[in-house]
């Protein structure tokens, strides 16, 4: 573990305190490859994360419920550097402290993160997005003298065949569908090759076929990457999920398999049963 | 490929097209290259500037580096073909302008940052190189002094620090460039590290111009208080007025103006013009692909800067004054009119822009001064309404009327 970190090398050569960026791996040793240990966040007084402490384990395919307000996607902001606590400990694997990383270097250190509202550059093409998102140098220099690489432009058309956007490849990506746009971000957050995967409501305007497919991807990702995903789509998660953790008022209610989660009372009353 | 339509249902497309096209790859060209299939896929990578676009570059720039120069110094002035004096000023100066022009679109069209100070670069590198121009002017001032008259005027025994080196030409040249980029840096680290955006920042390098306007207004700065520097007598020993320092001026903005739309062309087709796009266009999802746009926004800032102090240190010598009201506001709102009016995001654009606004100024100033700002203004707002694409984007927006007009004939 220690000449993993020695030897490791960061393209932007991040090394902040704990949170010691290291290379293409993450220190997972002891299991969980995130570990959020009683989060605090208020605005004006609200707490929008009360106490919460969650973990993921590694290749784990984990689905995040709750009511409006739940504090999801504050929880989402806090693990990618968006929003710190105010109190609290959020580890990824065991030796990157994520409350002392921005945004970008959290993003290299391997954690993609998908928004509610689809996000992609507008104004690109397809092709163009997923090259953005690729895992490379990312610093100003090194991106004036970026080239294609036939390797590269390989793995760009994987992904554009995985999320069936090949015909697209050449089209702004402000002209796709809704569902589309949904599925170029996740191909960027594939590109990332990122080890964990942060998914605001992915499936959010989908068709059926597509929602059915996007399950099939999502389970075929697992394994070799965790993913969080967060939903409403009751259907979409007992298709997908092992295990769901349903948060109310900021912290964590019930976790368990779909059916266990379904039958408590108490989730019943905050969720289920309105 | 290129020709698929966006369909809801990408997978007809995918089936009935991708596997056709893969097929048909090997048998045209590149046959040699293992990647024939992904690299179709591959977008085109436009040539750097078209057969046309060479052909149109190298017929300006002989126009502008050797063709007006020699009109002007070599063809006596009762010869038809003679360029007056006037005309290689006043174009001199204009492409000064442009130059400004196009370093203010590196970070207004492609990367969404507007600067209304852009006013404050294009001074400052301007004053760099008055001073040399200052001391320049030797004892031939109105006090027969080394020091420049002003310093004369006011008592003062010895040149401040700011004016150490000054007479070296190189020093000034360093100080161009120098002055502009690390005021830029040093103000644009703060700015965009506070994540200041949009309006917020155009209003503070609203307020930076102005600053730096009132501190140049005063005479304890240094650098000849409300009257600026003035009276240039030479450059390296050479008489500024005299015919073949202007048209080398003339010839060196043009090669400046020249040179600056080539870096913004090299940029653009670059990795990082694309994320100059980006940040623009989704800051958050680049942050959260693993960019810091800090250092993508403060590269393209400063070399916007240092661009500007280049253009203000050729303009200097060319009108001959430079004083505190070019760091005016309303300078630098002129600026992004020039941009806007011409279309930001493109390389053409800001420079037919900055000419036509001010072939239009200069128009105004001579045969309607007292209507000129009126103009200005309206011009700004219709563009802004009818023009979102400013000159350039003109034709496409007229064939696109035209088409609507057609299609409405056919369908009524």
């Amino acid at each position: 573990m220690n000449s993993q970190v020695e030897d490791g090398v960061n393209p932007s050569g991040s090394t902040t305190g704990l949170g010691h960026v290291v290379g293409d791996s993450v220190d997972v040793s002891h299991g969980p490859i995130l570990y959020l240990d009683d989060i605090t966040v208020s605005f004006d007084g609200f707490k929008a994360l009360n106490r919460l402490t969650i973990t993921v384990d590694v290749g784990e395919l984990r689905c995040v419920i709750g009511p409006n307000g739940a504090g999801k996607t504050t929880m989402m902001d806090v693990i990618t550097g968006k929003t710190r606590p105010d109190e609290g400990t959020a580890y990824f694997g065991q030796t990157i402290d994520l409350t002392r990383l921005t945004e970008p270097q959290i993003a290299d250190a391997g954690i993609g993160r998908k928004f509610q509202k689809p996000t992609v550059f507008e104004n690109h093409t397809v092709f163009e997005n997923l090259e953005l998102a690729m895992k490379a140098d990312k610093r100003v220099f090194a991106s004036l003298r970026a080239r294609r690489t036939t390797d590269e432009i390989d793995r760009i058309v994987d992904i554009m065949q995985t999320i069936d956007l090949l015909p697209q490849a050449d089209i702004a990506a402000g002209l796709l569908s809704h569902g589309q746009k949904q599925w170029l971000e996740i191909g960027m957050l594939l590109m990332q090759e990122p080890q964990l995967l942060l998914l605001d409501e992915p499936v959010a305007g989908m068709t059926d076929e597509e929602t059915a497919k996007t399950a099939q991807l999502f389970k075929s990702l697992a394994g070799e990457r965790s993913i969080v995903v967060v939903e409403h789509d009751m259907e979409f998660i007992s298709e997908i999920a092992a295990t769901v953790t349903v948060l109310h008022e900021g912290s964590v209610l019930a976790e368990g398999p779909m059916d266990v989660v379904q039958s408590d009372e108490r989730v019943i009353e905050v969720y289920l049963g309105r | 490929m290129r020709q698929a339509v966006l369909k809801e249902d990408g997978g007809n497309t995918a089936h009935g097209d991708a596997p056709d096209s893969v097929a048909s790859a090997p048998g045209q060209g590149d046959t040699t290259l293992p990647h024939t299939g992904a690299m179709q896929y591959a977008p085109k990578t436009d040539p750097f500037l078209s057969p046309a676009g060479w052909m149109t570059l190298a017929i300006l720039a002989l126009i502008t580096l050797v063709i007006v120069p020699s009109l002007f110094v070599f063809v006596p002035e009762q010869s038809p073909f003679h360029v007056s004096a006037f005309t290689v000023t006043l174009v001199g100066k204009i492409m000064c302008y442009c130059i400004v022009a196009v370093a203010m679109n590196l970070v207004w069209g492609y990367a969404g940052i507007l600067s209304l100070g852009h006013g404050v670069f294009f001074a400052l590198g301007g004053y760099a190189f008055g001073m040399y121009l200052m001391r320049q002017i030797g004892r031939d001032g109105q006090y027969q002094s080394d020091l420049p008259d002003f310093m004369v005027f006011l008592d003062w025994k010895e040149y401040p620090w700011q004016w150490a080196f000054t007479d070296h030409f190189l020093w000034a040249l360093l100080l161009v460039v120098l002055v502009p980029g690390v005021l830029a840096f040093v103000f644009g680290f703060f700015a965009f590290r506070s994540r200041i955006k949009g309006v917020y920042f155009s209003i503070i390098t609203q307020a930076m111009t102005f600053a730096f306007m009132l501190l140049f207004f005063r005479n304890e700065t240094g650098f000849g208080g409300n009257n600026g520097f003035t009276d240039f007598k030479r450059i390296l020993g050479f008489p500024i007025t005299e015919p073949p320092m202007r048209a080398t001026l003339f010839a060196l903005s043009a090669a400046a103006l020249i040179g600056s739309a080539l870096l913004s062309r090299y940029l653009i087709r670059s990795k990082t013009g694309r994320i100059l796009t980006a940040i623009r266009d989704s800051e958050s999802r680049l942050m959260f692909s693993g960019y810091n746009p800090l250092w993508y926004k403060l590269f393209v800032w400063t070399l916007s800067a240092v661009i500007c102090g280049i253009a203000g240190a050729l303009y200097v010598p060319q009108v001959g004054i430079i004083n505190p009201s070019e760091m005016s506001p309303a300078n630098s709102i002129e600026i992004a009119v020039w941009v806007a009016v011409g279309g930001r995001g493109t390389i053409v654009g800001p420079i037919l822009g900055a000419s036509a606004v001010n072939g239009a100024k200069s128009f105004f100033t001579q045969s309607f001064p007292e209507y000129w700002l009126f103009f200005l203004g309206a011009l700004f707002i219709l563009v802004t309404l009818f023009m979102p694409k400013g000159i350039v984007g003109l034709a496409a927006q007229v064939r696109k009327l035209l088409r609507k007009e057609r299609a409405s004939e056919q369908s009524g």
